[in-house]
């Protein structure tokens, strides 16, 4: 059996989302090669063959993967599939871009972000905005999956799989990237932060939430997440948003600042492992999963922490 | 240029799903049940495109039992111009559901189809894309922005490290993201207006596809509960909480 697993990357590096990515295919069973299409993406490359438990990594260059445009992806994919049993694939915007198409070329069901693999043809896969779990089965002849990073650790370790370049087509393609406006920070990556540091809609404004929110998350090393809220009320940029819509995390701190705790961010944070809220509303359904609840002013409480700590 | 925009009938937003007691899955016996919101948008996308004379003709599309034919009403009523019901009582997956929209496309001939970019029941994230591929079209995945260039389209995606802009060549399929709009309410005298305009009511049969579940479903279960941890007195106690459990 063998499993290929898209690389998630920015070319020059390799996002975490790939080794998670990797680990749950090792538990899907067999030789698991990464594929790494990009642009100039052989450090990538190099960073893919590093992740344990790699047989190889297919690096394909060219100007149409430089943005991993699905329609590109999809062309590269679909013909590799006849040497592989499954395709697995990070449930990151990229991946869930690029699956779809690769699964429906190939008339197979996909199974979308699981979170635990139970055998080869069995996944767990949260519903509902995360208010059930389903377990599929896939009878398909071959597997098309995306992975829910928060819900699998990186395996420690380093290996030295083999970096073989594989032809890429070169198009044309109906769809051309444009621009790309990305948010720049040196924080950690909200998806795989070991902590973060979320406000809500008690900020009040975009200043407050900045002027919070901001020192707090830099005192702890954290990455700053908002409600959907918050990002609805333009308080914080659309990729800061914790929840079913937005990402899933699942850090060993969760600082939830002026959330209320609304069903569908719940389901973006609630397997973090230490969660703190502060809140004034000590009715707040976010103090039902919380650790350690504290009721009052986050006017007040969040600068006295922040200079605490 | 005319536009198709598929609508699924979901669970209300606002309701919380129950877990049936037999793990067989959710409870959806009398429960209030809506258009899924990101099709909203999807309808509300298509009905701008149309007040700008971008668009011509909005024909809606759900598949789903025959009180679909209310979400369809809806969707009419925001300024949709006729309807296609594709009435059956099975749960179609996704590649069913792309498979039976690429069949309306091919009859159809829309030049865009606009889809929401998930269901909030089963959460997959796969009609858009899958449609895509199967007429071999370019996608503009969770969109939050679209314009119209020429004869191309701009979509601006929602993406993980922030927005990125692509330009499709038509025809294409766009799904939408939260932030793409926000949809209108249907007026009372819309929705009167509604209830003359034209469904039609086929099978997944009169469009040649097996809509027979790829996936079994094992079970459906309740998520692991979490407790409610302690309340704290003030910043000093948390500090100390947290630093005897080691997360500072």
């Amino acid at each position: 059996m063998a499993v290929l697993v898209l690389a998630e990357h920015s070319n020059n590096a390799l996002n975490d989302a790939t080794a998670r990515t990797v680990v749950a295919a090792r538990a899907f069973g067999g030789d698991i090669d990464v594929l790494v299409a990009g642009h100039n993406a052989r450090s990538a490359a190099d960073a893919a063959a590093k992740i344990p438990g790699v047989r190889k990594v297919l690096h394909a260059e060219g100007e149409a993967f430089s943005h991993a445009l699905a329609e590109a992806v999809e062309a590269l994919v679909v013909p590799l599939m006849s040497g592989y049993d499954a395709f697995f694939a990070p449930a990151t915007t990229t991946g869930k871009n690029v699956a779809p198409r690769v699964a429906a070329k190939l008339d197979v069901m996909q199974v979308s972000e699981i979170t635990k693999v139970i055998d080869a043809s069995t996944f767990e896969r949260p519903v509902y905005a995360g208010n059930a779990i389903m377990t599929v089965k896939s009878g398909e002849a071959k597997k098309v999956v995306t992975v829910r990073g928060a819900a699998f650790q990186a395996a420690a370790g380093s290996g030295a799989a083999v970096v073989e370049s594989i032809a890429a087509p070169s198009g044309p393609f109906k769809a051309a990237f444009v621009s790309e406006e990305l948010q720049k920070s040196d924080r950690p990556e909200l998806a795989s932060a070991k902590r973060v540091v979320s406000g809500g809609r008690a900020l009040a404004s975009a200043e407050q939430f900045n002027q919070y929110i901001l020192p707090l998350a830099d005192k702890l090393g954290a990455a700053v997440g908002a409600s959907r809220a918050a990002v609805d009320a333009g308080y914080a940029p659309n990729d800061f948003q914790v929840g079913q819509t937005g990402k899933v995390v699942a850090p060993d701190l969760y600082v939830a600042i002026g959330i209320s705790g609304a069903i569908q961010h719940l389901a973006g944070m609630k397997d973090s492992k230490v969660i703190v809220a502060i809140n004034k509303d000590d009715e707040a359904p976010i103090f039902q999963i919380a650790d350690y609840a504290l009721v009052g002013d986050l006017f007040k409480i969040v600068p006295e922490l922040t200079s605490k700590l | 240029m005319k536009v198709l925009v598929p609508v699924k009938r979901v669970i209300d937003p606002n309701v919380r799903p129950r877990v049936k007691a037999d793990g067989s899955g959710v409870d959806l016996a009398n429960i209030k049940m809506a258009m899924n919101p990101f099709c909203e948008i999807a309808v509300e996308e298509a009905v701008r495109m149309k007040e700008k004379s971008i668009v011509t003709e909005i024909v809606l599309v759900s598949i789903g039992p025959a009180q679909a034919q209310e979400t369809i009403r809806i969707g009419l009523a925001m300024g949709g111009d006729r309807g296609i019901l594709v009435q059956t009582d099975m749960a179609v997956e996704p590649l069913a559901v792309a498979k039976i929209l690429k069949a309306i496309v091919d009859s159809e001939k829309p030049d865009l189809v606009i889809t929401g970019k998930q269901a909030i029941d089963d959460d997959s994230n796969q009609t858009g894309q899958m449609l895509a591929a199967l007429l071999d079209w370019p996608q503009g995945t969770f969109a939050s922005g679209v314009t119209k260039e020429g004869d191309k389209l701009n979509v601006t995606r929602e993406v993980d490290g922030g927005l990125q802009t692509v330009s499709l060549s038509l025809p294409a399929v766009i799904t939408t993201d939260l932030r793409l709009n926000e949809p209108r309410f249907a007026s009372l005298p819309n929705i009167m207006k509604a209830k003359k305009k034209l469904i039609d009511v086929k099978t997944p049969a009169d469009y040649g596809v097996d809509v027979t579940p790829r996936l079994q479903v094992v079970k459906v279960a309740e998520p692991k509960k979490r407790e409610a941890g302690e309340k704290v007195a003030d910043v000093d106690a948390l500090i100390a909480k947290l630093k005897s459990v080691g997360a500072i």
